[in-house]
Order: C-alpha cells, then structure tokens, then sequence
C-alpha cells in the first residue's frame, strides 16, 4: 500500500514572479496589500479541450491541477455552475483522518493524507493543515471491543493509531465529561496524530491558483446543460456558455452526479441528502483536537477563529436544498452538550447543510463508464473534504491513461454488479 | 421541517415518520434469469431526482403504516400522499412515475407476473 515514489505534482508556481513569500508578503505590504496579482485568470470557454472537468469544488480542481502538473495535459477546463468551492468544499467542518479499517479505503484515504502533508508547499498556497490529532471516543464495552479490532486492523495497514483510557483522554482533552453517570459514559477511544484539520477555501483556491498558473481554464457561472456523444463515445457537453468539443469528461459534482447521470443514462446507486454542520460563537482557544463519538453521534473542534464547529450524520430524507430540517442540529447539539458540559452556555452562530452524495456502501465511486471518455468520481457521502488530495490524484490518473490504478481499482461502479461492496458504514469514525 | 400528514393519525412532525426511500421498486419474480447488471438496478440503482420524488415513508412512532408520497425534493413540497401498491394521481406525480428509468428496466420487465391462460 505504501507509495513511497509518489509523485506529488509539486510543479506549481513556475513563475517566480507569482510565488507566495516572506518577501513577497513584506513587498506587498509596503505597497498597503493593494498590488496582489489575481490568484487565477477569468478564463472564457474555448471551443475545445483534451479534458474537462465538471465540477469546480476541492476534488475537481485537484483533479485538474494533478492532470496538468503530472499528466502534462494542459490543454484542460474546470467547468462550475456557480464559483469555486461554493458547494460541500466550503460547506464542511474540515477533519482529515485516514483511520479506515478495511484495506481499500486505507489505501485511498492514507494516499490522500501523504498529500496533505506538504500540500502548502506543493501549491505554494497555506491550506492551513494542522495534524492536532483525531480522537475517536467509544461509549461500551461493546464499542470498546469493535475498536480494538479497527485499531489492530488500521495499524497492520501501517497507518498511525493509538488506544487511550479515559484518564489519558482527560489528560489531552480537560474539558470532556468522563463521570460515569452521564448517559453515555466515556469508556475509551483510539487517537489517529496524523489526522487534524484544513482551512477548507483555501484548499480550492490553492488548487485554482496552481492549476491556473500551468495553463487550465477556470471557467465559473458555467452550468452543464447536457452531454453529446456518438455512439459510446463522449465528444463534447453542452454549457449555459455553449457547446465545448472534448474526448474525455470528468464528472466531480458530488450531490448532483445523479443529474449529470441522467444526461448520459447512467444509473448511478447515489442517494443525495443533505448533511449539517454549525458553528457557535468564537471562543478563547479550549479544544486543540478533533473529538468524534459513534454512540452520541456528533464530531467536535475548534476553528483557528474560535467557533466550536460542531456535525453529525445526514438528514434522512433526500434534498437538494442546501439546508435541512432541524432534529438533526438540535441532537448534534444535545450530544455535544453531554460530553462538554460547557457548551450548554454557547450560542449558535451559523448553521449550514450540503448536499452529499451517499452510496450504498459508504465509500466512494472512482470510476470509468459504458461510454467511453466519460468518468465519475462520486459518492464520497460525508467523507469527501479529507479525501480532496487522494481523489484528484487518482482520478487525473483515471482520465489521462483511461484505466483505473491500484487504487482506484476497488472504486469502480462495477462493484455493484459484482458484489465486491466496500462497507465502510461500521468502519468509519460515526455512522452515516 | 416536514409536517406529514399521515393517511391514519392525521398531521404530524417528521420527527415520528422514517423515510424508506424510492417507491415503486418491485422485486424480480424470475431473479435467478436476470444478469448481475439487471440484478443490480434492482438493488442498487436508485432515482436520485432533482424535483418530484416518489418515496415511501413509516409513521414508525404512530400506527406504524406505509405509505407513498410525492415530495419536491428543492422545496420540499409534499405534492401528494397516496396508500401502497398504488401509483399517483396527481399530474406532477404522475409525470415523476412515468419518467423514472426503471420503468423501462429489465427489472421492472421481469417483476410482473407472467401472464397466464386459465382453461
């Protein structure tokens, strides 16, 4: 499983000129932050392209930045119905981890947080990525068991992961509730380090700065009305800004890969819900880490501004609202309130939904379609935002030599015909 | 929110019902004839629409009853609620039913009886 040639696409940037420093930040500051270039063209559709990407969120513009930087095709479009990140990229609460239990999913997930990893210093852009840790509590002896057996199953993958009592929880995290008369008494959990936390913009604007400096058009305010092929071959999408001419389309639209399937009479198994997340008032500094819980079912941290940013699981009925009803926040909050009593004093600031493409067996779709030169990476549900690096890396891999690599393999949509299902829906760090 | 106005207990909260998906998904007689793509339409696929969805629902906290209902899925609107085993009557749910791929499927094709002559 282990990559240890990976190429990590570190081409952005060529222009000296262009690159983020110290002396460009003192250079700028002379001039009172008036004179920064624009991070990314306005780019008009041409008539044609070697590739497109529809979908300009975290994982199409990764997609596009590593298809130009390794794959050398830079003769490519981003197309996005609205603008860059607007949809579940920015709509997030931003937790990296690679602690899945069964091998394909460690496979993907770790490849994506070796990219996270020196992610800034490849795009030349502070995504902000700070590996404070995920803690994973467990509420039973039950729980307890289960974990011992991710944990082990994770570590053989060689992928970090620690068990910890409840003193050493208390030890990292002084303000969580381990009395053990509270309704779900915490009885253990198993931290991953190397997890932590991502300013989630400035990972689709470090991907379109550096995708936009090797040549690729960004082209936003652009809705996709429809797919033109002949015979079994993609030849070109009809846009809002008219028609585009390309052999190979990638389709990276999350909650709305069903849509697109319709246009080219794909069945795809994806059920789009939304899901929520929401913000309290900032606070002084009091949560250095991720905290999750399966049994209480919501996930904790601290933003750098201070906000307590809180989630849980999806709404239960489809919706392509951006919003979603409101049992799901105030559970998420009761939950919140019982490990941190010092919450319950807290105001909510924002509350937000986006709408995520769930699939059957949790984990994603990676893969290439009946019609030739049109592919799918969807059904990331409500793990997409830590996968952002690993997706784009392996999907331009998918469109440029147009076969899947070893790690993509297990992703293919065939798996539903074939049974070769990858349950994540117990494996992952709450239910979905 | 959701208020759902259930056939047996009358207007209530979401918070009592649960969602049980698209309706309308009939089970193959002659499964072991199908092929593993048609097999997985039945299982897997589903219609994921952006506007009217036909779905089932369960006053799980109620009488415990399914039933059908067409509900917009951008605004919500509960078009119609109607009894299993029962395809829609209004024109917005009737246009949603007939324009769902499935009823061209091999699926949907190999669930319906086989027609038979009594003698």
């Amino acid at each position: 499983m282990a990559n240890t040639d990976l190429d990590r696409g570190s081409r952005a940037l060529t222009q000296k000129s262009k690159r983020y420093s110290i002396f460009s930040l003192a250079r700028n500051a002379a001039s009172y932050h008036q004179n920064w270039q624009q991070a990314w063209r306005h780019a008009d559709p041409k008539p044609a392209y070697d590739a497109v990407i529809i979908g300009g969120g975290g994982h199409g513009l990764a997609s596009a930045y590593y298809l130009a930087s390794i794959h050398g095709m830079t003769n490519i479009a981003v197309i996005e119905k609205g603008w860059l990140g607007g949809g579940n990229t920015g709509r997030n609460t931003t937790i990296i981890r690679s602690n899945y239990m069964w091998d394909e999913s460690a496979g993907i997930y770790e490849h994506a947080l070796k990219l996270w990893e020196g992610l800034s210093q490849d795009l030349n852009f502070n995504v902000m990525f700070s590996q404070r840790g995920v803690l994973t509590i467990t509420h039973s002896e039950h729980e307890l068991k289960g974990m011992s057996r991710r944990v082990h199953a994770i570590r053989l993958n060689g992928i970090d992961s620690d068990i910890l009592t409840p003193a050493e929880i208390k030890k990292r995290v002084p303000t969580i509730n381990i009395s053990p008369d509270i309704r779900y008494p915490v009885m253990g959990g198993f931290l991953q380090k190397r997890g932590g936390t991502a300013r989630h913009d400035a990972v689709a604007w470090g991907y379109a700065r550096a995708a936009d400096d090797l040549g690729v058009d960004i082209i936003q305010n652009c809705e996709v009305t429809g797919l033109r092929r002949n015979g079994g071959q993609i030849t070109g999408i009809e846009t809002s800004k008219g028609f585009i001419k390309t052999p190979k389309v990638g389709c990276v639209v999350a909650g709305h890969s069903s849509v697109l399937a319709d246009m080219a009479n794909i069945r795809l198994p994806i059920a789009s819900r939304p899901l929520q997340a929401l913000v309290s008032e900032p606070i002084k500094p009091i949560l250095d880490t991720v905290i999750m819980s399966n049994a209480v079912h919501m996930y904790i941290s601290q933003s750098d501004k201070g906000e307590m940013v809180l989630g849980a699981g999806v709404d239960k009925y489809n919706s392509y609202a951006q919003t979603g009803s409101w049992p799901v926040p105030e559970h998420m909050v009761a939950a919140a309130v019982d490990l941190f009593p010092f919450l319950s004093r807290l105001r909510m600031l924002r509350q937000w939904g986006g709408i995520v493409d769930t699939c059957p067996d949790a984990s994603p779709i990676i893969s290439k379609t009946d019609i030739k030169g049109l592919y799918f990476n969807c059904g990331w549900g409500t793990g997409g935002f830590k996968s952002t690096p690993g997706s784009g890396h392996v999907f331009a891999d998918l469109i440029a030599h147009d076969r899947p690599n070893s790690i993509a393999l297990p992703y293919s949509l065939k798996r539903f015909e074939t049974g070769y299902l990858i349950d994540e829906h117990g494996a992952a760090g709450v239910a979905h | 929110m959701l208020k759902i106005n259930c056939p047996i207990c009358g207007n209530r909260d979401e918070t009592e019902f649960s969602c049980g998906g698209e309706a309308h998904i009939a089970r193959p007689i002659a499964d072991n004839k199908l092929t593993d793509t048609a097999f997985s339409e039945y299982l897997f696929m589903r219609d994921n629409p952006k506007g009217v969805f036909l779905e089932r629902w369960c006053h799980t906290s109620g009488c415990r009853r399914w039933f059908n209902l067409a509900r917009d899925t951008i605004s919500h609107e509960i078009i119609e609620i109607y009894p299993m085993g029962q395809t829609p009557k209004t024109a917005k749910g009737k246009k949603a039913y007939q324009a769902n791929w499935r009823r061209k499927s091999k699926a949907e094709a190999a669930s319906k009886p086989a027609k038979r002559t009594v003698k």
